[in-house]
């Protein structure tokens, strides 16, 4: 437990004046998402502790250096849990970093992505103010949603330092079903389940196998299963949590990653390369050696975005090329949080 | 700073504008006399009346662009509008602007049930994308009372909520895709087809932005399937304070209701007076709640929920049996803000959310104002998310009244953000509570607020006036937030 905000705003305003840019890191578990940003390292780790806690209200609200592990632990102690089921991606990871890249597990399709969750934030802006949107309250639509816009902006708007977050009870129980099929019933199968009142809280289809995870009380996951059908596949939790941790074999290539984020509908895509889908078909991961602008074409056409996620860069984006008037906004508004552009400089785009 | 309206000669650039209009559009979307003007004077805030120099009815995305650039080159503020149901003022008009009125884009263009969305014109009615939906058993979650009414562009503008939000959250949570008209003219696309998109989450930014920062031509939402059984219990208590309690039982068995809704003795009279919905009338509070979800989830959590509120103390509990049944327990909830219009000839209704926990306090703290300022309330609440809608009863015949009772909310809220909640839950700060905003925000909160706008709308022409105050509104404005015990607004003069 350490408030160490007047320390990072100094550290801030130094580097302000100094025209120094600033790497901003928690747990650096996260240092492959995004391009590699050269400038300080502003050290948020040690801004630590759960400050409040409400299991009644469902809001907790923590300081950004504080270890995701922490945070899940009190809250599985509660009954609750993160819905939004962050991937850690090592040991050191925070909740600043979390929130920051808005990284959302197996969950997300039913129960939401990080930036839903979030109520409030605390944050030191480009000119060093300490600032506070939002709040500890499901319901606030005083302002500009401020803190919703931090989740996924990479640190490029500011620094974090605390944030609010809706909490939800953990499922009474859960169990997961296994389904051999090919790629096409299995987006058609997801899709089609999501239409209908189940108590699905996770999908993924590997190239061979759909596993669906139910979730619920004993007579909802039992009755789902008849309906469903498939094998039961024993250790539910280790398997999920293989998969949101990128542990399964699938990722374990050394090929480019490619996150394509899209309709869930959208039928297979002819694209050399392994997939495995998730989030009911609207997550799709792609092992390949596929040109960058081949992938991003398919992913438009769904209506969707494609992420170089882990392996070499060259001169490629990371993240999707916006199209020029969502790219002048963007950099309005990293002008308007951060006019001297010192946080994480290039980490989302090479121009903000 | 970029609030600051621009001053031209009205008959001089109304004829301007009127000529430009009507190059593009039919003359009886058109209109600029007081005469025509008039039903627009005012939104569901009806306390607070201006004419526009114009209001203009496009129905393509093409004449929006129009518009604007001509505004914009005109340097004329714009309010847009959708059904005009807001209750805080949003959609007022600019005596120097134009209003947008974006009702004829009252089309469904797209049902899209194995994607689960519907792709819509902002002129739609909330209810109305639920009912084409129906048939594919699916639904749009969220439902602010006024939702028969009240069209989608106007949600996605304030974040509107309901009575589902605790469970399905806010409009936020339920929209994939908007397009946009810059004030520029610049039509853009934020989203997309799936569940999140390259760069800053615009989408989010732009959703309760109270058209401050572009103005919403088509809106893409996301439809859930609706679930097997919903089931509606409703409690009794003999003290506002064990409701709550139950309230907090509830969910601490990890249970998370689609609706907690929780009303006060007088709200209860008056729902019960005006459509015997057969309400305990002499409980001090009761408590609706639903469960929804799967058949067994359903009648496990009817069962655990009634063991909880007969532990909490309730005086009385009753389950709906039938579908019938449900919808009278409803009734009465969802009448509760007419209801209370027949007992008083005004109301005026607040929409301040707190912290669950610190409901006995606000509660106790709003009955010694309704003393002090001699003036009844009666208390709906979404008790799930903690947001409260205290109707202050009053009379705007009675001279001074109204302003007696706008201090009086004023001071509700001010009691919100006191113990840690917010000046508007789900209504917008729009006109009515932009002085609040100076109470929960301080200077370099708020001028990062301009910043954003700055960002969208340099010159200030889309809702000026609206949502963020000027540091000098706040300055005259007087309730100050008082930061780390600095002096705030230092570089203003004091009023």
């Amino acid at each position: 437990m350490a408030d160490i905000s007047e320390q990072l705003q100094q550290q801030v305003q130094s580097a302000l004046e100094n025209h120094q840019p600033l790497s901003i890191r928690g747990g650096n578990s996260k240092a492959f998402y995004g391009h590699a940003v050269s400038g300080t390292p502003l050290e948020t780790g040690g801004h630590t502790g759960i400050v409040t806690y409400e299991p009644t209200e469902l809001v907790l609200t923590a300081r950004a250096g504080t270890p995701l592990e922490e945070i899940e632990q009190t809250l599985a102690e509660q009954g609750q849990m993160l819905a939004f089921e962050p991937p850690h991606f090592g040991a050191g990871a925070t909740l600043g970093g979390t929130v920051a890249c808005n990284l959302s597990g197996p969950r997300r399709a039913t129960a939401g992505a990080a930036r839903d969750f979030v109520l409030g934030c605390k944050l030191i802006n480009g000119k060093g103010e300490l600032l506070h949107f939002g709040g500890e309250v499901m319901k606030n639509v005083a302002g500009y949603d401020v803190s919703r816009l931090m989740a996924g902006a990479l640190g490029t708007l500011g620094v974090l330092l605390e944030v609010s977050l809706k909490v939800l009870p953990r499922p009474e129980g859960e169990e997961t079903l296994v389904q051999e099929c090919s790629e096409e019933s299995a987006i058609k199968r997801m899709n089609q389940w999501a239409q209908q009142s189940l108590p699905i809280s996770a999908t993924c289809y590997d190239g061979a196998s759909l596993y669906v995870r139910l979730c619920g009380t004993e007579g909802t996951i039992a009755a789902a299963r008849k309906l469903l059908g498939g094998e039961e596949v024993p250790p539910t939790r280790t398997w999920w949590h293989k998969l949101k941790e990128q542990q399964h074999a699938f990722f374990s290539s050394n090929k480019p990653l490619w996150r394509l984020s899209l309709a869930s509908t959208t039928p297979p895509i002819p694209l050399k390369g392994k997939w495995l889908h998730e989030w009911g078909g609207a997550q799709r991961w792609l092992v390949t050696d596929e040109p960058a602008e081949r992938i991003r074409k398919a992913a438009e056409k769904a209506g969707g975005h494609a992420t170089l996620y882990r392996g070499e860069r060259g001169n490629l984006d990371v993240f999707h090329p916006l199209p020029e008037g969502l790219m002048t906004l963007q950099h309005n508004l990293k002008q308007a949080f951060d006019p001297k552009g010192i946080f994480n400089p290039g980490r989302m785009y090479k121009t903000i | 700073m970029s609030a600051s309206a621009p001053h031209h000669s009205p008959p001089d650039i109304r004829e301007q504008l009127v000529r430009r209009f009507k190059a593009v559009l039919p003359a009886e979307q058109v209109l600029y006399s007081d005469e025509d003007l008039r039903p627009y004077e005012c939104d569901g805030l009806s306390a607070y009346r201006k004419l526009p120099l114009a209001v203009v009815l496009p129905d393509t995305i093409e004449q929006v662009q129009t518009i604007l650039k001509a505004c914009s080159e005109l340097d004329v503020p714009v309010v847009a509008r959708g059904a005009g149901t807001g209750l805080s003022g949003g959609a007022l008009p600019h005596e120097q602007g134009v209003l947008l009125s974006l009702a004829r884009f009252n089309q469904i263009l797209q049902v899209d049930p194995q994607q689960r969305i519907a792709r819509v014109q902002p002129g739609v009615r909330n209810l109305a994308i639920s009912e084409a939906v129906a048939q594919h058993g699916l639904y749009y979650a969220p439902d602010p009372s006024s939702q028969i009414a009240c069209s989608i562009g106007g949600n996605v503008a304030e974040n509107a909520g309901g009575v589902h939000c605790l469970k399905y959250g806010l409009t936020v949570h339920n929209i994939q895709q908007l397009k946009v008209v810059t004030i520029d003219g610049e039509l853009l696309t934020i989203g997309g087809s799936g569940l999140d998109a390259a760069g800053y989450d615009l989408l989010a930014l732009m959703t309760g932005s109270e058209g401050m920062l572009g103005v919403i031509v088509e809106v893409t939402v996301k439809l859930l399937p609706k679930p097997d059984r919903a089931q509606v219990i409703l409690a009794a208590f003999d003290d506002v304070v064990k409701a709550g309690q139950a309230v907090g039982n509830i969910i601490s068995a990890g249970i998370i209701p689609a609706g907690l809704e929780m009303m006060d003795k007088l709200a209860i009279q008056a729902a019960e007076d005006f459509v015997h919905a057969g309400y305990p009338v002499g409980a001090e509070a009761i408590l609706l709640c639903e469960l929804d979800g799967t058949n067994e989830e359903v009648s496990a959590h009817v069962y655990q929920v009634r063991e909880i509120l007969n532990h909490s103390g309730a005086t009385e509990v009753r389950t709906a049996s039938t579908d019938a049944e449900r919808m009278n327990f409803w009734k009465g909830r969802k009448a509760a803000f007419p209801a209370v219009g027949r007992i008083s000839p005004d109301y005026y209704c607040m929409d301040g959310t707190i912290p669950r926990k610190h409901l006995p306090e606000v509660l106790r703290k709003m009955a010694e104002l309704s003393k002090e300022y001699d003036l009844p309330v009666a208390n709906v609440f979404h008790a799930g998310d903690g947001n409260l809608h205290p109707l202050i009863l009053y009379d705007a015949n009675k001279p001074g009244e109204l302003e007696r009772t706008e201090e009086f909310g004023g001071k509700i809220l001010e009691l919100c953000v006191e113990v840690g909640g917010t000046i508007t839950g789900e209504h917008g700060v729009g006109m009515e509570k932009i002085n609040q905003m100076c109470v929960q925000f301080d200077a370099l909160e708020l001028t990062q607020f301009h910043a954003i706008k700055n960002a969208f709308d340099p010159n200030g022409l889309l809702n000026p006036g609206k949502a963020v105050p000027t540091l000098h509104r706040c300055a005259e404005f007087g309730a100050m937030h008082v930061h780390h015990g600095e002096l705030p607004f230092p570089e203003l003069d004091r009023f």
